[in-house]
């Protein structure tokens, strides 16, 4: 009996993955080759993908990219023995460079499991954290937490375990844990993967995070975008329930936590906290004012801790591997990994989980390979439709929150997307304003009404047309109006737009006519 | 499917729903899923199983773009437009789409067989463009792609 991987992830079915499984199944059958099929998460490799695996005696021996169409050929070239003759053979999968160059802690499970399968999970380092967990005091899970430095990574970067003590210290008959599974920023697709590759690392971070803080339930908001990732949690959860490690007496411990999934409904907003909660409480997405904090007046009015996808899933790995192991990991005050994101026009796109502390350059060139379509790269957009465009001279910035703050930039969310010398800065400009207008909740007048008249206002500028004081008059409107949105909206919706338009503006004046 | 039956289908929902915290958002997802769209005349029902006002209920269907309030087409195809997207050439791929099937986006064709939404961000934004046809994500879709995607529907009545 021969094991062959064959990933099940959006991306993977994207390119094909479920022909190319099927075609698998029907070659062994007619071939009376005994094989067991497993559906692994993605590797995060999405270059490669269709990415197939085959279990040997030497490891993993990994095939990619396949098509359905090339699965006739690998039988003939004996990869189901792990034979390296077929023009896909990469050889063993830990050793091909972008793998292995990466430092892996929550991606460290994923593709190599089936995501579904507490068993494998176990076997994989999994529900030790929980163990350790349920063994201690709360405070003492919270102190964990602190301990480790580990930052909030839907992209505020606040510190996880400052929030958590907050939310520890605020009495309540109830209290909640929510998930920010809202991942909207275009170029980003860590939390998805995650979901649908290993689960389970996510379900036990928010376990410990209810025991830490004294909460019962927990609710994963999840976009409506993500169906894969929406089937996998569904069925997770079943499992774990299934298996004791949700419910009323956790792993055998008389402790309760219930944890569901609710989806969102495409709006972009609810990705911001306070828009989520008014969302998960059946309500449009309005922007909160703060204070109060939602670690104090959060989810129907109770104290709530609402963390990102990484940021929860991270703790399982702080609780298997210990605080320590994992502070000591990154630089400065961007402390643990961070699994970046190779998006747009790139050759080799994919997940790159690296400690803090390496250059946006090496990430795209050693890593990504260049633009896809082999033209020169021009810009590059890090942390999202609210994070800034930077120019060639920028790239040597090393991956650390504050390093990016200083630069006016901003990590967010780890996404970065690259753009070829065809792109044109302005309509890129354009569009952060429009996408601004057609998904600000409308609470505030500056994200509202602001990204309106930015847009017509990059109208007048591409209009200009060699009419220099018309051009000059109305970059020093936007520039205004980026003031007032930046200092005037209620939330980052409004506040961080104008990132992405200035530095358009900055680096690459020549494409707003200068 | 008559207004009755619509009804019906709703209050059985409703029953089954309605006392889960914060029931309305997953309501409605209920409702579109089993109808399709969200009938404006269901509105009223729906406020007063959660103790809303219709505007209330009102507010939350158009607020949320997943959620519409007439039928869609028999297929839906949603096209990314973020900036992923836009890097890989998505601006061209819809507007061929527009240009191929006679629509523009947000619409639905004339036969009402296609309705063309935009989407910002499948999540597949390291193989664009990304195109959702019914449930199903493509990726690295090209025009040309997208006619092979569109001939495969014809033929085989959907890609569900």
């Amino acid at each position: 009996m021969v094991t062959v991987y064959v990933p099940r992830d959006t991306t993977a079915c994207a390119l094909g993955a479920d022909a190319v499984a099927a075609a698998i199944a029907a070659e062994a059958a007619s071939r009376n080759i005994d094989i067991e099929l497993v559906r692994n998460g993605s590797r995060g490799l999405f270059w490669l993908e269709t990415l197939v695996e085959v279990e040997t005696p030497a490891g993993r021996m990994a095939y990619g990219p396949v098509n359905a169409s090339d699965v006739a050929g690998l039988f003939d070239a004996g990869f189901y023995e792990g034979k390296q003759d077929s023009t896909l053979s990469w050889g063993p999968t830990e050793d091909i460079p972008y793998l292995k160059n990466q430092l892996r802690v929550n991606f460290a499970r994923a593709g190599i499991i089936d995501p579904l399968s507490i068993d494998a999970y176990k076997a994989h380092g999994g529900y030790a954290g929980l163990t350790c967990a349920l063994a201690m005091e709360a405070q003492v899970i919270v102190d964990e937490v602190k301990a480790s430095g580990l930052r909030g990574r839907g992209g505020a970067a606040f510190p996880a375990g400052i929030k958590w003590q907050t939310v520890l210290d605020t009495p309540s008959e109830q209290k909640y844990i929510v998930c920010n599974a809202d991942e909207g920023d275009s170029g980003t697709f860590a939390d998805r993967l995650l979901m649908e590759a290993d689960p389970f690392q996510l379900i036990e971070g928010m376990t410990i995070a209810g025991l830490g803080v004294g909460a019962t339930q927990g609710y994963i908001y999840l976009r409506s975008e993500y169906p894969k990732a929406h089937d996998v949690l569904k069925t997770a959860l079943a499992n774990a329930y299934g298996a004791g490690y949700l419910g009323s007496d956790i792993a055998g411990s008389g402790k309760r936590f219930d944890l569901e999934v609710r989806l969102g409904a495409g709006a972009y907003i609810c990705g911001e906290e306070t828009s989520l909660l008014d969302s998960l409480e059946g309500k449009r997405g309005l922007v909160r004012a703060k204070p109060p904090l939602p670690a104090i007046v959060g989810l129907f009015g109770k104290p709530t801790v609402i963390n990102n996808v990484l940021t929860l899933a991270t703790v399982s790995a702080i609780f298997e591997k210990g605080a320590d192991f994992y502070k000591g990991l990154g630089t400065g005050r961007s402390l643990g990994t961070l699994p970046m994101q190779l998006a747009g026009n790139i050759k080799r796109g994919g997940i790159v989980e690296l400690a803090f502390g390496s250059t946006l350059r090496e990430l795209m060139e050693d890593f990504g390979g260049g633009t896809a379509s082999g033209r020169p790269m021009k810009a590059v957009q890090v942390g999202g439709p609210l994070g800034a465009y930077l120019p060639e001279s920028e790239w040597d910035i090393v991956l650390d929150y504050e390093a990016f703050a200083a630069a006016k930039a901003m990590l967010g969310h780890g996404g970065v997307v690259v753009f070829d010398d065809s792109v044109d800065m302005l309509e890129q400009a354009r569009f952060a304003m429009e996408f601004c207008a057609v998904e600000s909740c409308g609470k505030c007048t500056p994200c509202r009404i602001g990204s309106i008249r930015g847009v017509e206002v990059i109208d007048k500028i591409r209009g200009s047309d060699g009419d220099e004081r018309q051009r000059d008059d109305n970059l020093i409107l936007l520039e205004e109006l980026c003031d007032t949105m930046e200092f005037g909206s209620l939330c980052a919706m409004g506040g961080l737009t104008p990132f992405p338009v200035r530095s358009a503006v900055k680096h690459f004046p020549e494409d707003f006519g200068a | 499917m008559s207004t009755n039956v619509q009804q019906a289908a709703v209050q059985e929902i409703l029953d089954g729903m309605k006392t889960m915290p914060g029931a309305l958002l997953p309501i409605l997802h209920e409702v579109q899923h089993t109808l399709g769209f969200i009938p404006a005349d269901c509105v009223p029902a729906i406020a007063e199983a959660l103790n809303l006002s219709r505007a209330e209920v009102h507010g939350v269907i158009s607020f949320y773009h997943h959620f519409r309030s007439e039928p869609a087409g028999k297929h839906v195809v949603q096209i990314c437009r973020a900036e992923a997207c836009q890097a890989v050439g998505a601006k061209a791929l819809e507007a061929h789409v527009q240009t191929s099937l006679d629509v523009s986006t947000g619409d639905t064709t004339a036969d009402r067989n296609l309705t063309v939404e935009p989407v910002y961000c499948l999540g597949n934004c390291a193989c664009g463009p990304s195109v959702q046809i019914g449930e199903d994500i493509y990726a690295r879709v090209t025009p040309e792609r997208f006619d092979a995607l569109m001939a495969d529907l014809d033929i085989n009545g959907g890609a569900e």
